[in-house]
């Protein structure tokens, strides 16, 4: 019996998320009073996976999964679990998770909660807290499966140093064509820029910011900060910015540290999207913009007054403490 | 080809969300049920497939009576039958499962539900179809081409987007860029005066397991107010994001 994690990496590199659902998995497992295995795909320095709890690592290298196929991935973590006899098995929110969570969940008929944000209230009956209504609200799901599957959402953990040693294994699952049958031909990612499902910090513009043409400062404060730049449903809608910086209910979740919002006034669906954030600050010439309810802090005035001004300090603050 | 498409029926996106029966319901009084948005977008890419390469087009949802407005819509934007099977909706697999059988019974080339609805946002139903009818599947489709038995599509990743091709029979996981916004169709009168004459046929559901219970709802904690800052005192703004929220 055990815990078992799907780590993800990418160019052999473990993501931040891959050592938060590594933490989340450790905490399981001391509720059940067992270990917590993790499964790696090409993946280098499976030994930094210890400091996160984790006990043991299956060590998956093989060429034909060097790009994610949810299939064969699903396959793969199938054959771990069985061999593992792993009552639970833990994944992240990103889009390759969650993509592959469904099938793992079919492959070993156990039910799958995705969105959890915290440790399960219990393990029997296995209930744990999610958040539905595109984050308007959480609703508590219990599982009633022998093997249990949870995706924790972004941000919502945290990382859970602890001490041990992750002793690893390679393993090799048995792979057939019929794994294969979606194959990628062309991979199409921007390898300098943040993204917004890593990025712990924001920096979203809004119909406030009257153009695409005006982009350079968030950019720019993006740039400062090292942040991802996203926007709202009309400024993509419009077409000033691509459908991949859209957040929102439609759009993608954002889950930051820190969500920082020009021009945008906040409609119900943009605040369900950026909700999980954790600190959010408006920058809006309406005093009335509905965001100023759902941020942490704002500025009332004119951001082509003010983003400016603030890169300007934000820019000398980074250089006085980095 | 033969297009099933799966429809969500949820409440709309301006919806105040609230909860009954000792926070263990959703309270639909006074909600708004539409097309889940994900579902919509890939309804009108169907709608493409049905103009231009001669597809047939069904739409089926899972779920009690109350859902046939939601189905008479998509009928409205050009769907040629609506199936609904006749039972609540619990869970995602019980859902998957209940599709299953439609999409046997109906051998369908190329079914479309949205990545996830925007009630419960499982996202895990368009997965499971795939898995439990061995289809290909591809999730948050952003394109998709179809050329014979081939399809080309397009996925979003956390960072960028990736192309990939399979073979029918295919589920596709759709969301904005399926189709663009400004392609969604709102029903015109003749559209929803046909619509009321296509079928909606109404199976039983072969009695699916459950495998989750939502046994429980919770309100976001009311938020504290905001902390305004002065455009002339930005100093402060970076101060407190530094030293109070310790965000920066």
């Amino acid at each position: 019996m055990s815990v078992l994690v799907y780590t993800e990496s990418e160019d052999g590199k473990f993501k931040k998320t891959a050592y938060e659902v590594a933490s989340y998995a450790r905490g399981i497992a001391d509720m059940l009073s067992t270990t917590v295995t993790a499964v790696t795909f090409n993946a280098d320095e499976t030994d930094s996976l210890g400091a996160y709890g984790v006990d043991k690592v299956y060590r998956i290298n093989n060429d034909k999964l060097k790009n994610f196929n949810a299939k064969a991935y699903a396959t793969a973590l199938q054959q771990a679990a069985q061999k593992e006899d792993a009552k639970v098995v833990v994944l992240s929110s990103s889009a390759n998770a969650k993509y592959l969570a469904p099938l793992v969940a079919v492959d070993l008929e156990a039910g799958y909660a995705s969105n959890a944000v915290a440790l399960p209230d219990s393990v029997s009956p296995f209930k744990v807290k999610r958040t539905a209504f595109t984050n308007k609200a959480f609703n508590f799901t219990e599982i009633n499966t022998a093997v249990k599957i949870v995706g924790l959402s972004k941000n919502a953990f945290g990382l859970k140093e602890a001490e041990g040693t992750a002793n690893a294994e390679d393993f090799s699952p048995e792979l057939k064509d019929s794994d294969f049958n979606v194959n990628v031909e062309s991979v199409d990612k921007a390898k300098d820029k943040v993204t917004i499902a890593d990025a712990e910090i924001v920096v979203s513009g809004g119909r406030g910011l009257k153009g695409p043409e005006n982009w350079g400062m968030i950019e720019e404060m993006a740039d400062i900060l090292g942040a991802a730049t996203a926007c709202s449903k009309p400024v993509s809608d419009m077409g000033w910015r691509p459908h991949s910086e859209h957040v929102g209910q439609t759009g993608k979740p954002v889950a930051a540290n820190l969500y920082i919002a020009v021009g945008i006034s906040g409609a119900i669906q943009h605040l369900a999207g950026i909700n999980s954030s954790k600190v959010k600050v408006v920058i809006n010439n309406d005093p009335e913009a509905p965001f100023f309810k759902a941020a942490d802090y704002g500025v009332v005035g004119d951001a082509f007054e003010i983003v400016p001004k603030l890169n300007e300090k934000l820019r000398e603050f980074k250089a006085n403490n980095s | 080809m033969k297009i099933l498409v799966c429809i969500s029926h949820v409440p709309d996106t301006t919806s105040k969300i609230n909860f009954t029966d000792n926070n263990t319901a959703f309270d639909t009084n006074g909600v708004q049920f539409v097309i889940n948005p994900n579902d919509e977008f890939g309804l009108t890419r169907a709608m493409w497939f049905k103009e231009k390469q001669g597809a047939s087009v069904d739409v089926v949802n899972v779920g009690g009576p109350e859902t046939e407005p939601t189905l008479r819509k998509a009928l409205a934007i050009g769907a040629d039958t609506a199936i609904r099977v006749n039972t609540p909706a619990v869970d995602g697999f019980q859902v998957a499962q209940e599709l299953s059988k439609v999409a046997k019974d109906g051998n369908y080339d190329l079914i479309i539900a949205g990545r996830e609805s925007i009630d419960y946002n499982g996202g895990m139903v368009p997965g499971m179809l795939a898995t439990l009818i061995d289809a290909s599947f591809v999730n948050t489709c952003i394109n998709l081409e179809i050329e014979g038995n081939k399809a080309t599509a397009i996925r979003e990743i956390d960072g960028g987007k990736e192309t990939v091709t399979a073979s029918l029979p295919l589920v596709v996981g759709g969301q904005k860029g399926i189709v663009e916004e400004s392609d969604l169709r709102i029903p015109n009168m003749r559209g929803i005066m046909m619509a009321r004459k296509k079928p909606l046929n109404v199976v039983e559901p072969s009695g699916s397991a459950t495998e989750t219970k939502a046994v429980a709802f919770e309100k976001p904690a009311p938020k504290g107010a905001v902390k305004l800052v002065s455009p002339d005192n930005l100093d402060e703004l970076i101060n407190l994001l530094h030293n109070e929220a310790k965000a920066i």
